[in-house]
């Protein structure tokens, strides 16, 4: 039975060792549990959970594996109230390009969410295909699976065409993790690039040259010359597209973050969806609670912070240029307008994309933020790091 | 040996249970938690519960784990030999002893608090692991190995700053203190303040479980911070009715400044007061 919830642990993602595993076991020789139940759930938890932010997995896990009620692993719960079997993608309609042809442009932006809000009332019934009702694979600008490249997204957990402008599944947002560690060496090679040394601080170690030049001169007597010790002064602003499309690139990124992490000592972090508007926020679980406003930050950080954007780009134009555009709120100014208030205040700043250079023409949006960039825009592989490294160092 | 909730500290029982498994499995015991919710005095309360001497190593960002063991101070002692002092012949008289050193060498098992191990470089806490997994270093200097008498009990808080090495972790136990229920608050509460009039805490509890619950404050009260206010209400003598948010009443607590610690959270406060009594009138 323990060695069950052992291997539930592990396949939750808690990193848990044969080593903590032991001890547990080993503590439960000793008589620690004292038999009840209570004592084991706190022993185990103090033996083989070491970061906070997976207590909560444990518990699940716990349960899953003592109770034995079958709990779902999904512990997001949706908060959107549509019954996701009406959407769940069943059948992939292959279309010709006539039909493409035919159900591009329906209509504007305000229309769709109009359109919407009536078919929701309207319909009561799961609905597969056709072109007006809301289900999977059909030519309505509802629904999942389908295509129509203005369609709004509901109730699929992969976007198939990456091209909805607007998702309502309640989306996973995850973290970035930054303590990945393989396969990071090479990012921070590159990273090296980007490297400003200076003596700053108290002095802690002993200038040797001056030293002896300072005791020759004292005529053979000591005299001690001490330094602070060499550190990289380089200080960068990183900001991180999250969720949605991004969620394609999590791996890259969480070595990108992991990799900056170890590298630089002043290294600041805040999250956006999409495109940047006037808030950010730092805790992706708590972002709806804890977050900055975007002038906060501008202010906080002064302007020799170095700037990395890291983000795919790839969202609906409306995003850039319109007010109101964004996927999750109401947005007073468009995000083109938060872009260039950043650019204007850090002259170092580069656009890392996860999306490989061979499709950055295809998607406008991608086109569009190079260009506010003023073509700083690099793929987020090695040599794309080491030319974005170049570019900040200019 | 047993630790158990103090005449001054109340314990949860998982608590408990992390720090005896932690003492009987001869593990160091990691303790994380937002702050001001008793982690360095837990260690405190564990070596006077337990009748251990204490042994404090405060961490800061340049603390370095050699300073931990020992540390050579080349230094002075090139200094004395220019000026021919007798004890530059023996270099033991230039190594001074470190934290850990003492832990080692203490005839009591001492129990070792390593406070807010993640001030320092991110490269510390590896570099003590092999010191505190076989509780034995070797001094080159001497050539002597340090090893210790009896295990050191270990306590290691950290405030999250940054993050701990897998290798580090996989060693300790570990304990996250969550903020205390409000039933485990009034204990607290009666631990520290005996003579208190109950109703009094009953409302300061209330209007303090309240401002926590304020969205967007910039740091919330904590344990400690509330126990502040208690001591200030009652050596003010407040009335427990003062508390109460009445209609058309100030929404700010008196005192309020032993509970928030900054201006933006003054003013937010006083924003929400303002509102209030516009609501109100």
């Amino acid at each position: 039975m323990f060695n069950n919830f052992f291997y539930n642990l592990r396949e939750a993602n808690i990193p848990v060792t044969l080593l903590e595993y032991l001890a547990l076991l080993k503590a439960v020789k000793l008589g620690l549990s004292e038999y009840k139940v209570n004592s084991f759930y706190y022993l185990a938890r103090a033996c083989l959970v070491k970061d906070e932010r997976n207590l909560d997995k444990f518990d699940i896990v716990f349960a899953k594996s003592f109770n034995g009620i079958e709990n779902n692993l999904d512990y997001e719960e949706s908060t959107f109230d549509i019954p996701l079997e009406w959407f769940s993608s069943v059948a992939e309609t292959v279309m010709t390009a006539e039909e493409m042809e035919e159900v591009k442009k329906r209509g504007g932006f305000e229309k769709l969410i109009k359109e919407l809000q009536k078919r929701l009332n309207d319909q009561e019934k799961r609905h597969e295909g056709g072109s007006k009702w809301l289900g999977t694979a059909g030519t309505s600008p509802f629904g999942a699976g389908g295509f129509n490249p203005e369609g709004i997204r509901i109730g699929q957990n992969k976007s198939r065409h990456r091209r909805a402008v607007k998702v309502w599944d309640k989306r996973k947002y995850r973290d970035l993790d930054g303590g990945i560690e393989i396969g990071t060496r090479n990012m921070k090679l590159a990273l090296r690039r980007l490297r400003n040394f200076a003596r700053q601080g108290t002095p802690t170690e002993l200038n040797l040259k001056q030293t002896i030049f300072n005791t020759a001169r004292n005529g053979g007597l000591l005299d001690i010359e001490m330094q602070p010790e060499r550190r990289n002064t380089i200080k960068v602003l990183i900001l991180f597209d999250i969720g949605g499309s991004m969620d394609y690139h999590i791996k890259a990124c969480e070595e990108l973050f992991s990799a900056a992490k170890n590298e630089f000592k002043h290294l600041e972090y805040y999250y956006f969806h999409n495109c940047v508007y006037e808030r950010l926020w730092r805790d992706n679980n708590r972002r709806h609670l804890n977050s900055s406003q975007t002038w906060d930050v501008i202010h906080s950080y002064g302007s020799d912070y170095k700037l990395i954007f890291v983000g795919d780009a790839t969202m609906s134009p409306y995003e850039i240029s319109y007010p109101g555009g964004s996927v999750e709120h109401w947005n007073d100014e468009p995000g083109k307008v938060w872009l260039k208030r950043f650019l204007d205040t850090y002259q170092n700043s580069i656009w890392l994309n996860p999306v490989p250079n061979d499709y950055w023409d295809t998607t406008p949006t991608i086109r569009e933020v190079r260009r506010i960039m003023g073509g700083r825009m690099f793929p987020l592989t090695i040599e794309g790091l080491d030319d974005g490294m170049r570019e900040l160092k200019n | 040996m047993n630790f158990k909730s103090t005449n001054n500290y109340v314990a949860t029982e998982d608590l408990l249970i992390a720090v005896n498994g932690a003492v009987a499995l001869e593990k160091p015991l990691l303790v994380k938690g937002e702050p001001g919710t008793g982690k360095t005095v837990l260690a405190h309360e564990i070596a006077s519960s337990l009748g251990r001497p204490l042994i404090e190593w405060h961490i800061k960002s340049t603390t370095k784990a050699q300073q931990g063991l020992y540390e050579y101070d080349a230094v002075s002692r090139l200094r004395d030999s220019q000026l021919g002092h007798e004890e530059v012949n023996n270099i033991a008289n230039y190594i001074k002893k470190g934290k850990l050193w003492d832990a080692f060498s203490s005839d009591e098992l001492p129990i070792l608090l390593i406070d807010e191990i993640d001030k320092a470089d991110i490269e510390f806490p590896n570099d003590l692991l092999l010191e505190l997994d076989r509780m034995e270093f070797y001094v080159y200097e001497t050539g002597e190995t340090i090893r210790a008498k009896q295990r050191p009990i270990v306590i290691i808080t950290s405030n999250n700053e940054k993050e701990l090495p897998d290798a580090f972790l996989r060693r300790c136990f570990f304990h996250y203190i969550s903020f205390p229920e409000p039933e485990v608050m009034e204990q607290i509460i009666d631990v520290h303040y005996p003579e208190i009039k109950k109703k009094l805490v009953r409302e300061a509890l209330i209007s303090f479980y309240d401002i926590r619950e304020v969205p967007g404050l910039k740091k919330k009260p904590t344990t400690s911070e509330l126990l502040d206010w208690i001591k200030l209400l009652v050596s003010e003598d407040i009335d427990p009715e003062a508390l109460k948010i009445k209609e058309g009443k100030n929404i700010i607590p008196p005192l309020y400044g032993a509970l928030l610690k900054n201006e933006q959270d003054v003013h937010l406060f006083e924003k929400l007061a303002f509102l209030n009594r516009k609501e109100q009138s």
